[in-house]
Protein backbone atom coordinates (compact mmCIF):
# COMPACT_ATOMS: atom_id res chain seq x y z
CA UNK A 1 0.00 0.00 0.00
CA UNK A 2 1.68 3.14 -1.27
CA UNK A 3 -0.42 5.96 0.24
CA UNK A 4 1.01 10.05 0.74
CA UNK A 5 -1.60 12.18 2.22
CA UNK A 6 -1.15 15.96 1.52
CA UNK A 7 0.01 17.15 4.55
CA UNK A 8 1.51 20.43 4.55
CA UNK A 9 4.61 20.24 7.37
CA UNK A 10 5.79 23.37 9.27
CA UNK A 11 8.69 23.18 11.81
CA UNK A 12 8.02 25.03 14.87
CA UNK A 13 9.61 25.49 18.36
CA UNK A 14 7.81 22.70 20.35
CA UNK A 15 6.72 19.56 19.18
CA UNK A 16 3.22 19.22 21.37
CA UNK A 17 2.04 22.82 20.10
CA UNK A 18 3.73 22.14 16.68
CA UNK A 19 1.55 18.77 15.67
CA UNK A 20 -1.61 20.25 16.79
CA UNK A 21 -0.69 23.82 15.00
CA UNK A 22 -0.27 20.93 11.48
CA UNK A 23 -3.08 19.41 12.56
CA UNK A 24 -5.14 22.22 12.84
CA UNK A 25 -4.06 23.44 9.49
CA UNK A 26 -5.12 20.19 7.26
CA UNK A 27 -8.61 20.84 8.71
CA UNK A 28 -8.41 24.13 7.65
CA UNK A 29 -7.64 26.15 10.86
CA UNK A 30 -4.85 28.84 10.59
CA UNK A 31 -3.54 28.70 14.56
CA UNK A 32 0.21 29.27 15.00
CA UNK A 33 2.31 28.07 17.57
CA UNK A 34 2.24 30.77 19.94
CA UNK A 35 -1.82 30.80 19.87
CA UNK A 36 -2.13 26.98 20.76
CA UNK A 37 1.18 27.62 23.68
CA UNK A 38 -0.86 30.08 24.93
CA UNK A 39 -4.47 28.02 24.53
CA UNK A 40 -3.27 25.26 26.23
CA UNK A 41 -1.77 27.10 28.83
CA UNK A 42 1.52 25.82 28.58
CA UNK A 43 3.89 27.68 30.36
CA UNK A 44 4.59 26.73 33.91
CA UNK A 45 7.34 26.57 36.34
CA UNK A 46 8.36 23.57 38.81
CA UNK A 47 11.42 22.62 40.53
CA UNK A 48 11.05 18.70 42.61
CA UNK A 49 13.98 17.95 44.26
CA UNK A 50 12.75 14.55 45.53
CA UNK A 51 11.97 13.58 42.30
CA UNK A 52 15.60 13.09 39.87
CA UNK A 53 16.12 12.13 36.93
CA UNK A 54 19.88 10.76 36.17
CA UNK A 55 20.18 11.58 40.04
CA UNK A 56 19.42 15.64 39.17
CA UNK A 57 16.48 17.20 40.91
CA UNK A 58 14.00 17.95 38.08
CA UNK A 59 13.11 21.60 37.46
CA UNK A 60 10.90 22.33 34.83
CA UNK A 61 9.20 25.30 32.66
CA UNK A 62 6.28 23.48 31.40
CA UNK A 63 3.58 20.77 32.63
CA UNK A 64 3.46 17.09 32.11
CA UNK A 65 3.82 16.03 28.60
CA UNK A 66 -0.15 15.62 26.97
CA UNK A 67 -1.38 18.52 28.99
CA UNK A 68 -1.18 21.83 26.43
CA UNK A 69 -2.76 19.04 24.12
CA UNK A 70 -5.76 18.55 26.24
CA UNK A 71 -6.47 21.76 26.59
CA UNK A 72 -6.15 23.05 24.00
CA UNK A 73 -8.34 20.69 22.51
CA UNK A 74 -11.48 20.96 25.18
CA UNK A 75 -10.63 24.56 24.67
CA UNK A 76 -11.61 24.88 21.11
CA UNK A 77 -13.69 22.01 20.81
CA UNK A 78 -11.44 20.14 18.73
CA UNK A 79 -11.96 15.81 19.55
CA UNK A 80 -9.46 13.81 18.84
CA UNK A 81 -9.58 9.91 19.07
CA UNK A 82 -7.07 8.31 20.79
CA UNK A 83 -5.58 4.79 20.95
CA UNK A 84 -3.35 2.66 22.62
CA UNK A 85 -2.22 -1.11 21.21
CA UNK A 86 -0.58 -3.80 23.27
CA UNK A 87 0.33 -5.50 20.37
CA UNK A 88 3.15 -3.28 17.89
CA UNK A 89 2.24 -4.91 14.95
CA UNK A 90 -1.27 -4.65 16.00
CA UNK A 91 -0.58 -0.45 16.43
CA UNK A 92 1.55 -0.78 12.65
CA UNK A 93 -1.63 -1.86 10.97
CA UNK A 94 -3.77 0.21 12.57
CA UNK A 95 -1.76 3.04 11.83
CA UNK A 96 -1.81 1.38 8.00
CA UNK A 97 -5.87 1.89 7.79
CA UNK A 98 -5.79 5.61 8.94
CA UNK A 99 -3.37 6.05 6.36
CA UNK A 100 -5.58 4.70 4.05
CA UNK A 101 -8.38 6.22 4.88
CA UNK A 102 -6.61 9.84 4.55
CA UNK A 103 -6.36 10.71 7.91
CA UNK A 104 -2.60 11.78 9.09
CA UNK A 105 -2.11 10.52 12.40
CA UNK A 106 -0.06 12.11 15.21
CA UNK A 107 1.51 9.44 17.68
CA UNK A 108 3.81 9.79 20.99
CA UNK A 109 7.39 8.42 20.19
CA UNK A 110 10.49 8.23 22.66
CA UNK A 111 13.62 10.45 21.13
CA UNK A 112 15.99 7.71 22.00
CA UNK A 113 16.05 5.38 18.73
CA UNK A 114 14.75 8.66 16.40
CA UNK A 115 17.26 8.06 13.66
CA UNK A 116 17.02 11.26 12.38
CA UNK A 117 17.46 13.20 15.71
CA UNK A 118 21.50 14.95 16.20
CA UNK A 119 22.88 12.47 18.66
CA UNK A 120 23.61 14.72 21.47
CA UNK A 121 19.72 15.18 21.57
CA UNK A 122 18.82 11.74 21.88
CA UNK A 123 18.21 10.94 25.45
CA UNK A 124 15.50 8.39 26.55
CA UNK A 125 12.23 10.74 26.47
CA UNK A 126 9.12 9.49 25.70
CA UNK A 127 7.27 11.84 24.93
CA UNK A 128 7.79 13.65 21.63
CA UNK A 129 4.54 14.13 19.44
CA UNK A 130 5.11 13.59 15.58
CA UNK A 131 2.59 13.11 12.88
CA UNK A 132 3.02 10.03 10.16
CA UNK A 133 1.03 11.40 6.82
CA UNK A 134 2.21 8.76 4.24
CA UNK A 135 3.69 5.30 3.66
CA UNK A 136 5.48 4.63 0.05
CA UNK A 137 7.31 0.89 0.22
CA UNK A 138 8.56 0.36 3.88
CA UNK A 139 8.85 3.81 4.60
CA UNK A 140 6.65 6.13 6.72
CA UNK A 141 7.06 9.77 5.91
CA UNK A 142 6.86 11.79 8.93
CA UNK A 143 6.40 15.63 10.09
CA UNK A 144 8.19 15.94 12.62
CA UNK A 145 7.38 19.81 14.23
CA UNK A 146 11.11 20.21 15.56
CA UNK A 147 12.49 19.03 11.93
CA UNK A 148 12.93 22.36 8.67
CA UNK A 149 11.49 19.18 6.30
CA UNK A 150 9.59 16.09 6.24
CA UNK A 151 11.44 13.04 7.59
CA UNK A 152 11.40 8.97 6.90
CA UNK A 153 11.22 6.26 9.19
CA UNK A 154 11.70 2.64 7.94
CA UNK A 155 8.46 0.09 9.57
CA UNK A 156 10.73 -1.58 12.16
CA UNK A 157 12.21 1.95 13.16
CA UNK A 158 8.96 3.54 13.71
CA UNK A 159 7.38 0.29 15.20
CA UNK A 160 10.51 0.55 17.36
CA UNK A 161 10.17 3.88 18.66
CA UNK A 162 6.54 3.25 19.12
CA UNK A 163 7.43 1.17 21.79
CA UNK A 164 10.22 3.10 23.64
CA UNK A 165 10.31 1.81 27.46
CA UNK A 166 10.64 3.56 30.70
CA UNK A 167 8.77 7.32 31.91
CA UNK A 168 5.78 7.95 29.88
CA UNK A 169 6.09 4.67 27.64
CA UNK A 170 4.13 5.78 24.70
CA UNK A 171 2.67 2.03 24.20
CA UNK A 172 1.97 2.63 20.46
CA UNK A 173 -0.41 5.88 21.67
CA UNK A 174 -1.72 7.67 18.20
CA UNK A 175 -4.31 10.64 17.75
CA UNK A 176 -6.03 11.71 15.39
CA UNK A 177 -8.72 14.31 14.57
CA UNK A 178 -12.17 13.03 14.78
CA UNK A 179 -14.09 16.43 14.75
CA UNK A 180 -12.99 20.00 14.55
CA UNK A 181 -14.84 22.93 14.28
CA UNK A 182 -15.78 25.03 11.11
CA UNK A 183 -13.58 28.17 12.69
CA UNK A 184 -11.72 28.63 15.87
CA UNK A 185 -13.32 31.04 18.59
CA UNK A 186 -10.11 32.12 20.07
CA UNK A 187 -11.49 35.14 22.20
CA UNK A 188 -12.74 32.91 24.99
CA UNK A 189 -10.31 30.54 24.75
CA UNK A 190 -7.80 32.56 24.74
CA UNK A 191 -9.08 34.50 28.32
CA UNK A 192 -9.28 30.66 29.95
CA UNK A 193 -5.96 29.85 28.75
CA UNK A 194 -4.73 33.53 30.37
CA UNK A 195 -6.66 32.85 33.46
CA UNK A 196 -5.16 29.51 34.32
CA UNK A 197 -1.59 30.45 33.70
CA UNK A 198 -2.03 33.27 36.30
CA UNK A 199 -3.46 31.06 38.32
CA UNK A 200 -0.44 28.09 38.32
CA UNK A 201 2.12 30.66 38.30
CA UNK A 202 0.24 32.61 41.27
CA UNK A 203 -1.97 30.18 43.72
CA UNK A 204 -0.70 26.40 43.51
CA UNK A 205 -0.32 26.16 47.16
CA UNK A 206 2.60 24.16 47.36
CA UNK A 207 6.52 25.51 47.27
CA UNK A 208 7.34 23.86 44.46
CA UNK A 209 5.39 25.37 41.44
CA UNK A 210 5.11 28.99 40.14
CA UNK A 211 6.69 31.90 40.84
CA UNK A 212 6.81 30.20 44.33
CA UNK A 213 9.15 27.38 42.79
CA UNK A 214 11.64 30.36 40.89
CA UNK A 215 11.90 31.73 45.01
CA UNK A 216 12.34 27.74 46.23
CA UNK A 217 14.75 27.12 43.25
CA UNK A 218 16.79 30.24 44.20
CA UNK A 219 17.10 29.02 48.04
CA UNK A 220 18.47 25.32 47.28
CA UNK A 221 20.80 26.86 44.64
CA UNK A 222 22.66 29.22 47.06
CA UNK A 223 23.19 26.16 49.21
CA UNK A 224 24.72 23.88 46.29
CA UNK A 225 28.12 24.24 46.43
CA UNK A 226 28.41 23.78 49.93
CA UNK A 227 25.96 20.70 50.41
CA UNK A 228 26.99 19.36 47.08
CA UNK A 229 30.57 20.11 46.38
CA UNK A 230 31.60 22.01 43.26
CA UNK A 231 31.60 19.27 40.21
CA UNK A 232 27.64 18.52 41.80
CA UNK A 233 26.75 21.65 42.36
CA UNK A 234 27.71 22.25 38.73
CA UNK A 235 25.88 19.50 37.22
CA UNK A 236 23.02 20.24 39.09
CA UNK A 237 22.15 24.29 38.15
CA UNK A 238 23.52 23.01 34.59
CA UNK A 239 20.48 20.73 34.66
CA UNK A 240 18.08 23.79 35.03
CA UNK A 241 19.58 25.51 32.07
CA UNK A 242 19.04 22.36 29.90
CA UNK A 243 15.28 22.78 31.06
CA UNK A 244 15.12 26.12 30.52
CA UNK A 245 17.00 26.42 26.30
CA UNK A 246 15.76 22.21 25.70
CA UNK A 247 14.79 22.47 22.29
CA UNK A 248 11.11 23.11 21.52
CA UNK A 249 11.17 25.91 24.39
CA UNK A 250 11.89 28.46 21.45
CA UNK A 251 14.25 30.13 24.30
CA UNK A 252 14.34 31.69 27.66
CA UNK A 253 11.63 28.66 29.18
CA UNK A 254 9.18 29.47 26.81
CA UNK A 255 8.81 32.92 27.89
CA UNK A 256 9.52 34.64 24.40
CA UNK A 257 7.00 32.36 22.75
CA UNK A 258 4.16 33.84 25.33
CA UNK A 259 4.95 36.90 24.53
CA UNK A 260 4.36 36.27 20.97
CA UNK A 261 1.31 34.73 22.38
CA UNK A 262 0.37 37.48 24.35
CA UNK A 263 1.29 40.02 21.21
CA UNK A 264 -1.53 37.96 18.97
CA UNK A 265 -3.72 38.00 21.55
CA UNK A 266 -3.81 41.69 21.71
CA UNK A 267 -5.03 41.84 18.48
CA UNK A 268 -8.10 38.94 18.60
CA UNK A 269 -9.09 40.81 21.89
CA UNK A 270 -8.41 44.19 20.87
CA UNK A 271 -6.49 45.01 23.83
CA UNK A 272 -3.35 46.83 23.56
CA UNK A 273 -2.34 45.72 27.53
CA UNK A 274 -1.52 42.46 26.21
CA UNK A 275 0.88 43.96 23.88
CA UNK A 276 3.06 46.10 26.21
CA UNK A 277 2.77 42.93 28.35
CA UNK A 278 4.33 40.89 25.58
CA UNK A 279 7.56 43.43 25.94
CA UNK A 280 8.11 42.69 29.63
CA UNK A 281 7.69 39.02 29.65
CA UNK A 282 10.70 39.44 26.81
CA UNK A 283 12.70 41.61 29.13
CA UNK A 284 11.58 38.85 31.90
CA UNK A 285 13.20 36.17 29.10
CA UNK A 286 15.78 38.34 28.81
CA UNK A 287 16.88 37.87 32.46
CA UNK A 288 16.48 33.86 32.15
CA UNK A 289 19.18 34.26 29.42
CA UNK A 290 21.39 36.19 31.79
CA UNK A 291 20.75 33.35 34.23
CA UNK A 292 22.28 31.08 31.84
CA UNK A 293 24.75 32.78 30.64
CA UNK A 294 25.89 32.80 34.46
CA UNK A 295 25.61 28.79 34.75
CA UNK A 296 27.42 28.42 31.81
CA UNK A 297 30.04 29.99 33.37
CA UNK A 298 30.03 28.20 36.82
CA UNK A 299 29.55 24.79 34.39
CA UNK A 300 32.43 25.89 32.44
CA UNK A 301 34.94 25.98 36.16
CA UNK A 302 33.21 22.98 37.19
CA UNK A 303 36.13 21.46 39.37
CA UNK A 304 36.59 24.44 41.33
CA UNK A 305 33.98 26.43 43.37
CA UNK A 306 32.58 29.52 41.43
CA UNK A 307 31.43 32.30 43.72
CA UNK A 308 28.25 33.33 40.94
CA UNK A 309 26.62 30.78 43.10
CA UNK A 310 25.08 33.98 45.08
CA UNK A 311 24.56 35.97 42.00
CA UNK A 312 22.57 33.33 40.34
CA UNK A 313 20.59 32.80 43.26
CA UNK A 314 19.92 36.65 43.56
CA UNK A 315 18.82 37.23 39.85
CA UNK A 316 16.28 33.66 40.34
CA UNK A 317 15.15 35.68 43.59
CA UNK A 318 14.84 38.50 41.13
CA UNK A 319 13.19 37.04 38.31
CA UNK A 320 10.60 35.46 40.34
CA UNK A 321 9.44 39.15 41.62
CA UNK A 322 8.99 40.28 38.03
CA UNK A 323 7.20 37.30 36.86
CA UNK A 324 5.10 37.65 40.29
CA UNK A 325 4.06 41.34 39.19
CA UNK A 326 3.76 40.21 35.68
CA UNK A 327 1.19 37.32 36.40
CA UNK A 328 -1.03 40.08 38.33
CA UNK A 329 -0.83 42.22 35.90
CA UNK A 330 -1.66 40.22 33.14
CA UNK A 331 -4.44 38.39 35.34
CA UNK A 332 -5.72 41.92 35.84
CA UNK A 333 -5.85 42.52 32.13
CA UNK A 334 -7.96 40.47 30.95
CA UNK A 335 -10.75 40.36 33.55
CA UNK B 1 15.06 39.49 22.86
CA UNK B 2 15.88 41.54 20.08
CA UNK B 3 16.08 39.15 16.71
CA UNK B 4 19.48 40.56 15.83
CA UNK B 5 20.59 39.69 19.57
CA UNK B 6 19.61 35.98 18.51
CA UNK B 7 22.67 34.35 19.08
CA UNK B 8 24.80 31.78 16.38
CA UNK B 9 27.09 29.67 18.72
CA UNK B 10 27.70 26.56 16.55
CA UNK B 11 29.20 23.64 18.81
CA UNK B 12 27.63 21.03 16.56
CA UNK B 13 24.77 20.15 18.67
CA UNK B 14 22.20 19.78 16.37
CA UNK B 15 24.93 18.21 13.50
CA UNK B 16 23.66 20.49 11.02
CA UNK B 17 20.18 18.57 10.83
CA UNK B 18 18.17 21.33 11.45
CA UNK B 19 18.26 24.74 13.38
CA UNK B 20 16.01 25.92 16.29
CA UNK B 21 13.70 28.17 15.85
CA UNK B 22 13.83 31.55 18.78
CA UNK B 23 11.24 33.37 19.33
CA UNK B 24 12.51 37.27 19.23
CA UNK B 25 11.29 40.97 18.16
CA UNK B 26 11.82 42.56 15.04
CA UNK B 27 12.90 46.19 14.82
CA UNK B 28 9.01 46.88 14.70
CA UNK B 29 8.38 45.51 17.97
CA UNK B 30 6.53 42.01 16.46
CA UNK B 31 7.36 38.60 17.65
CA UNK B 32 9.08 36.10 14.87
CA UNK B 33 11.21 33.33 14.91
CA UNK B 34 14.82 33.57 14.08
CA UNK B 35 16.81 30.09 13.58
CA UNK B 36 19.54 29.48 15.14
CA UNK B 37 22.41 27.21 15.54
CA UNK B 38 23.48 27.32 19.21
CA UNK B 39 24.48 29.31 22.29
CA UNK B 40 26.86 29.15 24.13
CA UNK B 41 25.70 28.38 27.73
CA UNK B 42 23.43 25.92 26.12
CA UNK B 43 26.22 24.19 24.38
CA UNK B 44 28.47 24.39 28.31
CA UNK B 45 25.55 22.78 29.69
CA UNK B 46 24.74 20.13 27.68
CA UNK B 47 28.48 19.15 26.94
CA UNK B 48 28.78 18.97 30.86
CA UNK B 49 26.04 16.54 30.89
CA UNK B 50 27.59 14.54 28.11
CA UNK B 51 30.89 14.20 29.96
CA UNK B 52 29.07 13.37 33.47
CA UNK B 53 28.02 10.36 31.05
CA UNK B 54 30.93 9.50 29.40
CA UNK B 55 33.17 9.22 32.15
CA UNK B 56 30.43 6.94 33.41
CA UNK B 57 30.67 4.99 30.80
CA UNK B 58 34.84 4.73 30.60
CA UNK B 59 35.33 3.50 34.15
CA UNK B 60 32.48 1.15 33.46
CA UNK B 61 34.50 0.06 30.53
CA UNK B 62 37.65 -0.61 32.36
CA UNK B 63 35.97 -2.86 34.95
CA UNK B 64 34.09 -4.99 31.96
CA UNK B 65 38.25 -5.24 31.16
CA UNK B 66 39.39 -5.97 35.01
CA UNK B 67 36.80 -8.73 35.04
CA UNK B 68 34.68 -7.56 37.47
CA UNK B 69 31.49 -6.55 35.20
CA UNK B 70 29.96 -8.37 32.20
CA UNK B 71 29.80 -6.39 29.19
CA UNK B 72 25.96 -6.10 29.25
CA UNK B 73 27.48 -3.48 32.52
CA UNK B 74 29.01 -1.28 29.19
CA UNK B 75 26.48 -1.55 27.24
CA UNK B 76 23.95 -0.54 29.72
CA UNK B 77 25.76 2.91 30.45
CA UNK B 78 26.81 3.14 26.75
CA UNK B 79 23.03 2.96 25.78
CA UNK B 80 22.12 5.81 28.58
CA UNK B 81 20.41 3.31 30.37
CA UNK B 82 19.65 2.00 34.12
CA UNK B 83 18.87 -1.01 35.19
CA UNK B 84 15.22 -0.43 35.39
CA UNK B 85 14.94 0.61 31.67
CA UNK B 86 16.73 -2.06 30.41
CA UNK B 87 15.02 -4.67 32.44
CA UNK B 88 11.49 -2.99 30.78
CA UNK B 89 13.14 -3.34 27.75
CA UNK B 90 13.90 -7.29 28.69
CA UNK B 91 11.45 -7.82 29.95
CA UNK B 92 12.87 -9.13 33.00
CA UNK B 93 12.53 -7.95 36.52
CA UNK B 94 15.16 -5.83 37.85
CA UNK B 95 16.73 -8.54 40.08
CA UNK B 96 17.37 -11.06 36.72
CA UNK B 97 19.45 -8.04 35.00
CA UNK B 98 21.49 -7.19 37.78
CA UNK B 99 22.93 -10.44 37.84
CA UNK B 100 23.77 -10.41 34.10
CA UNK B 101 26.29 -7.70 35.39
CA UNK B 102 28.42 -10.45 36.85
CA UNK B 103 30.72 -11.87 34.21
CA UNK B 104 29.88 -14.80 36.56
CA UNK B 105 25.91 -15.21 35.54
CA UNK B 106 26.78 -13.73 31.72
CA UNK B 107 29.24 -16.24 30.92
CA UNK B 108 25.91 -18.90 31.40
CA UNK B 109 23.43 -16.98 29.21
CA UNK B 110 21.67 -18.60 26.87
CA UNK B 111 21.84 -17.32 23.20
CA UNK B 112 18.35 -16.63 23.02
CA UNK B 113 18.64 -13.98 25.74
CA UNK B 114 22.18 -12.97 24.85
CA UNK B 115 20.69 -12.29 21.23
CA UNK B 116 17.47 -10.19 22.82
CA UNK B 117 20.34 -8.05 24.55
CA UNK B 118 22.31 -7.27 21.61
CA UNK B 119 18.92 -6.50 19.45
CA UNK B 120 18.03 -3.87 22.44
CA UNK B 121 21.59 -2.70 22.38
CA UNK B 122 21.45 -2.71 18.53
CA UNK B 123 24.45 -4.41 18.18
CA UNK B 124 24.86 -8.52 17.15
CA UNK B 125 25.24 -11.41 19.28
CA UNK B 126 28.80 -11.54 18.61
CA UNK B 127 29.80 -8.13 19.53
CA UNK B 128 28.09 -8.74 22.78
CA UNK B 129 30.41 -11.58 23.69
CA UNK B 130 33.54 -10.39 22.37
CA UNK B 131 34.44 -7.00 24.10
CA UNK B 132 37.61 -5.99 22.29
CA UNK B 133 35.89 -4.03 19.85
CA UNK B 134 34.89 -1.98 22.30
CA UNK B 135 38.26 -1.33 24.13
CA UNK B 136 38.27 1.89 23.05
CA UNK B 137 36.48 4.94 21.64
Amino acid sequence: MDKIINFEHKQSAHCENGVVSNLMKFYGIEISEPMVFGIGSGLFFSHMPFLKVNGIPVTSFRPLPGVIFKRISRRLGIKFEKKKYSKPDKAMSELDKNLDKGIPTGMLVGVYHLTYFPDPYRFHFNAHNLVVYGKKGDDYYISDPIMDKYETLTYNELKRVRYAKGLFAPNGHMYWVKESPEKAKLEKAIIKGIKHTCKDMLTIPVPMFGVKGIKFLSRKLRNYPKKLGARKAASYTGQIVRAQEEIGTGGAGFRYMYGAFLQEASEVLNNPELKDLSFEISDIGDKWREFAVITGRIVKNRNKVDESYDAAADLLLKIANMEEAFFKKLKKAIS
Amino acid sequence: MKSTDVPQDDANMLQGKFKEPVYSLDENGNYTTVKSVGWDPKNEVMQEAWDVINEKVEATREKVLAGELSPIAFHLENNLMDVSLLAKYMGFWKWKVKRHLKPKHFNKLNDEVLEKYAEVFDISKDELMDFTKFTKK
